[in-house]
């Protein structure tokens, strides 16, 4: 698959709250590699602390990286400015959790929607009322809807509004940063339905950020795990759902409460507290929960390393970053 | 033990109109039980916890019978009320942090909530609160009492909520959401902890959530509620297997896992019906695929083969629920 985004080596830290002369830092990103294809979803899982977010926001072009590389379309984007920002920005849209936070409260939806076709200079003042309407019925909502305000909605409502917007610039990817963890299980279904009709018709790709990885692994082609700042691996999503191998994918998977009675847990699958990003472990940032550690855990930092055989060039590899559960290479 | 017979709360709203924000619930919670209350945003799930620990917003109107023990809490005073909460019933919210004082020791708060029920000495209540702390899995608990809330992980704050909910022994704790805001590896420890404080201590729960994955891995029982009302009840094994109300079905389709990638999710069509008038008939009938015109009378509360309750015309085949009112 061609490349559309390509990131490489990503680290991200910032200052921690009330460290004072100390000087703490928080490490949110240590190094992420990432490649996303023209047309895919790429799903990000990992929970509290796990930089999820903050590689969104690199990819968006909202933060500037310590170091790494953010490749778009063959575009370095990190350290962009001016007007090459905006074009780049143009094609990269963002959407967020609550739409209430995004969408400007005082407006009606169908100026909100328009903003964005007027910041990018897209088609002409008439072309642009045009373009509203369409925008809004092709994310399912009426032509009525462009005179009402965001709280006359519904958040499933708000969530379409909030993604037209992201439609209006024609972009080839969005960044979905839990698009659908506010709304409730009838109206998340609408959402994931809708955004893959609207990948499988405009060919945009999504990286799609999310905790809950039963929504991750419906919508998602590819996915990657991550945990304190690092991605431990990453796989086609039916590879990566069938055959976990990274220690701590199988006990987050494990964890997810799955709505079958017969399949109850019988264990906790990870005793532990997530440790602190501001004084992250060393080693393997995730030896101290790991049941599988040996000493050199504690030492050596593994990096992600193909797993498997690779029978076809259009496949993505299965890379797990754990040299305890990796068979021996010749 | 929990009774809830026939409640239903009317909460005041602008421009002197009323909410029924629960319309007519019959449910029970059994000693070392845990029942999951499930439904989406707005169903009533929360008020009727609220009905239950008399923390309705003032000027509701509450009417039927909530019994705890026998004991009826409809006419209790406030002072009366305030002795049974924390007492007899225990809350433990979403947001652990709301529930701990900032400012105090976590051991200290534990032991408040012991000596505000019991008349004992302050060593005795605090050799007890290190227990209680280490009986919800706070490591060290006598080296961490003196620690303040911010000291502690989301999910351990959790536990040291459990742990002042668990203190007089009530005999029914409401649990709003209680895993909602942790993180999944946390919350498989928090339910954990849950199933195994109530196997442990006979308290039955009423486990209050929108998630279905929740109810399946730690719920004796389920109650799924729409619009202010519960059209299905029954043990979680009978209503997994053979969810018999139209919106029980939806919901349990809805959810990802269930599909993978085949395809189109199923979906609710339509909005819940507004509160302030609610339909006369079947509060679903407007969102049902399998809608009939007897629909626009209120459905017969049925019972099932495995002794649950459903309400619906789809199923008034099956004996009706003698002392049910509708």
């Amino acid at each position: 698959m061609t490349a559309l985004l390509d990131v490489r080596g990503l680290v991200v830290t910032f200052p921690a709250p009330g460290s004072g002369l100390r000087r703490k830092r928080v490490h949110a990103l240590s190094g992420v590699d990432l490649t996303l294809g023209r047309g895919h979803t790429h799903g990000l899982v990992g929970e509290s602390g796990s930089g999820k977010s903050t590689l969104a926001r690199c990819v968006l072009g909202l933060q500037r990286p310590d170091d790494g590389s953010v490749l778009f379309d063959g575009t370095e984007i990190v350290g962009l400015r001016g007007s090459a920002l905006r074009d780049i920005r143009r094609r990269i849209q963002p959407v967020f959790q609550d739409p209430l936070g995004s969408l400007d409260p005082r407006w009606t939806v169908g100026r909100s929607v328009r903003e964005s076709l007027d910041a990018y200079g897209v088609g002409s003042p008439p072309d642009r009322e045009r373009r509203v309407r369409e925008l809004l019925d092709l994310v399912g909502l009426s032509p009525d809807h462009a005179d009402r305000h965001p709280v006359q909605l519904s958040g499933g409502q708000r969530q379409r509004v909030g993604i037209a917007a992201a439609l209006a610039s024609g972009p080839d990817l969005i960044v979905a940063d839990e698009p659908v963890s506010a709304l409730d299980v009838s109206v998340q279904a609408q959402i994931l339905n809708l955004m893959a009709r609207l990948q499988r018709d405009l060919g945009v790709a999504f990286l799609f950020v999310s905790h809950d990885l039963s929504v991750v692994e419906h919508v998602s082609d590819e996915v990657s795990v991550m945990y304190l700042g690092k991605i431990v691996e990453t796989a086609d999503r039916a590879d990566l759902f069938a055959n976990p191998v990274h220690p701590y994918t199988r006990a987050l998977l494990d964890a997810v409460p799955i709505p079958e009675p017969d399949a109850r847990l019988v264990h906790v699958p990870l005793s532990g507290d997530i440790p602190s990003p501001i004084d992250p472990p060393s080693g393997c940032r995730f030896h101290p929960r790991c049941p599988l550690r040996v000493d050199s855990c504690s030492r050596e930092r593994p990096a992600l390393t193909p797993v498997g055989t690779l029978n076809s060039a259009d496949h993505t590899p299965h890379l797990v970053a754990c040299p305890v559960v990796l068979p021996a290479r010749p | 033990m929990l009774q809830i017979d026939d409640v239903r709360v009317r909460i005041p709203v602008k421009g002197g109109r009323w909410v029924e924000a629960v319309g007519g619930v019959t449910l029970a919670v059994g000693s070392g039980e845990i029942v999951g209350l499930v439904g989406e945003s707005g169903c009533g799930k929360s008020t009727l916890g609220g009905a239950v620990m008399g923390l309705l917003p003032s000027g509701s109107q509450l009417s039927g019978q909530v019994l705890l023990d026998g004991r009826d809490l409809r006419g209790l005073t406030a002072e009366e009320y305030r002795q049974v909460r924390g007492n007899d019933i225990a809350l433990v919210s979403q947001d652990p942090s709301a529930s701990l004082d900032p400012t105090f020791a976590v051991g200290a708060q534990v032991a408040e909530a012991i000596r505000n029920h019991r008349d004992i000495s302050r060593r005795a209540a605090r050799e007890q609160a290190v227990e209680l702390l280490r009986a919800v899995g706070i490591p060290d608990p006598a080296a961490r009492y003196s620690d303040p809330p911010h000291r502690f992980s989301g999910g351990m704050k959790q536990r040291v909520v459990i742990a002042a909910a668990l203190a007089n022994d009530p005999s029914v704790l409401i649990a709003d959401e209680p895993t909602t805001a942790l993180d999944v590896t946390i919350q498989a420890q928090i339910l954990h902890l849950l199933r195994d404080l109530t196997v442990r201590t006979g308290t039955g729960v009423l486990l209050i959530t929108h998630d279905l994955g929740v109810v399946a891995q730690v719920c004796d029982r389920i109650a799924v509620m729409y619009a202010g009302q519960v059209v299905e009840q029954g043990t979680v094994r009978d209503v997994f297997a053979d969810p018999l109300h139209p919106y029980t079905r939806a919901l349990l389709d809805s959810q990802p896992a269930a599909h993978h990638r085949s395809g189109d999710l199923p979906v609710i069509l339509g909005q819940v019906p507004d509160l302030t008038h609610p339909p006369a008939g079947c509060r679903f009938a407007a969102r049902c695929a399998r809608v009939h015109d007897r629909c626009t009378t209120a459905p017969p509360v049925v019972e099932t083969q495995g002794g649950g309750r459903v309400a619906c015309w789809l199923h008034d085949a099956l004996p009706p629920v003698a002392q049910e009112v509708s």
